[in-house]
């Protein structure tokens, strides 16, 4: 009952939030909204009774993203500024493109009947979870985390590229009038 | 798994959201709201992988390596379009993607 009780809330607070933070037209607002979303979805995961996977949740996605992303919202945009949407005519068509594909995706997961396993149901501890993760064994995930490693490694350099302050086209012209 | 709870109310959570990132992926004119849109996309997958872990192979932890693997990937995928983001609004002076059309045609 209170399982029940419980999901159907966090179900709610996702479902609201994330509507809203397509939504809404205030930049800043939609990122809180997106906040709210990602910390309903840790709450997901506690009640799996992943309690790594929550922390990391909460940590990285509604910790470090979430700021990210509201940092560059008030380096870019005035606070004040409403957010353009696409006409309506476009929007009217991408609400009918993703309701036939959500509906479409619906009805083929709920024809599907998933045998769940109720048999074994170990409880990983955090041990357990960094122990496979660097493990080369038959139950390790060395390569991927090798893989993911390098990935953050070049995004990070690449952004660190991307972002660095580069004289403007403006600033060469002025350069040049002078 | 939990008691009561089948698996495809997870999935239909999950659906929810991934198509809801979707229409405001199409509809948003502004570089980062798209980018808020993507998390919400990537966010429901995670959920799908944990899901999956949790009811149809618990002795397993793919799901979990998955899941991680993901938020790797949109951690990256973050810094990298804000870095873009960013150096469009040195350059354009907006972010709106109307606007950056500069290497189009």
């Amino acid at each position: 009952m209170l399982n029940e009780f419980m999901f159907i809330l966090i179900a709610v607070m996702i479902l609201v939030f994330s509507i809203l933070t397509v939504l809404t037209r205030k930049i800043l607002r939609a990122a809180v909204y997106m906040l709210f979303v990602l910390i309903s979805t840790a709450g997901l995961y506690f009640m799996l009774s992943y309690n790594f996977l929550a922390a990391v949740q909460l940590t990285v996605y509604a910790g470090g993203i979430v700021v990210l992303i509201i940092f560059s919202i008030l380096l870019t945009s005035h606070l004040s500024e409403r957010a353009v949407m696409a006409p309506f005519k476009q929007s009217l068509f991408s609400a009918l493109a993703t309701l036939a594909g959500a509906t479409l995706t619906l009805v083929t997961i709920l024809r599907y009947s998933f045998i769940p396993n109720t048999g074994v149901d170990p409880q990983f501890n955090i041990i357990d979870v960094g122990n496979a993760l660097v493990s080369y064994n038959r139950e390790g995930y060395a390569l991927p985390f090798e893989v993911v490693s390098i990935l953050l490694l070049a995004a990070m350099i690449g952004s660190i590229v991307v972002a660095k302050k580069e004289p403007t086209l403006k600033d060469k012209e002025a350069k040049l009038d002078k | 798994m939990i008691q009561n709870i089948p698996l495809s109310y997870f999935l239909v959570i999950s659906t929810a959201m991934f198509f809801i990132g979707i229409y405001g992926f199409l509809t948003r004119r502004n570089l980062i709201t798209m980018l808020m849109s993507v998390e919400l996309i990537l966010n429901s997958v995670n959920i799908n992988f944990v899901a999956f872990n949790k009811y149809l192979f618990p002795q397993h932890l793919q799901g979990h390596f998955f899941m991680l693997i993901v938020i790797a990937v949109a951690a990256s995928e973050a810094a990298v379009a804000i870095a873009i983001i960013i150096n469009i609004y040195r350059n354009f002076k907006s972010i709106d993607v109307e606007n950056v059309d500069e290497m189009k045609f």
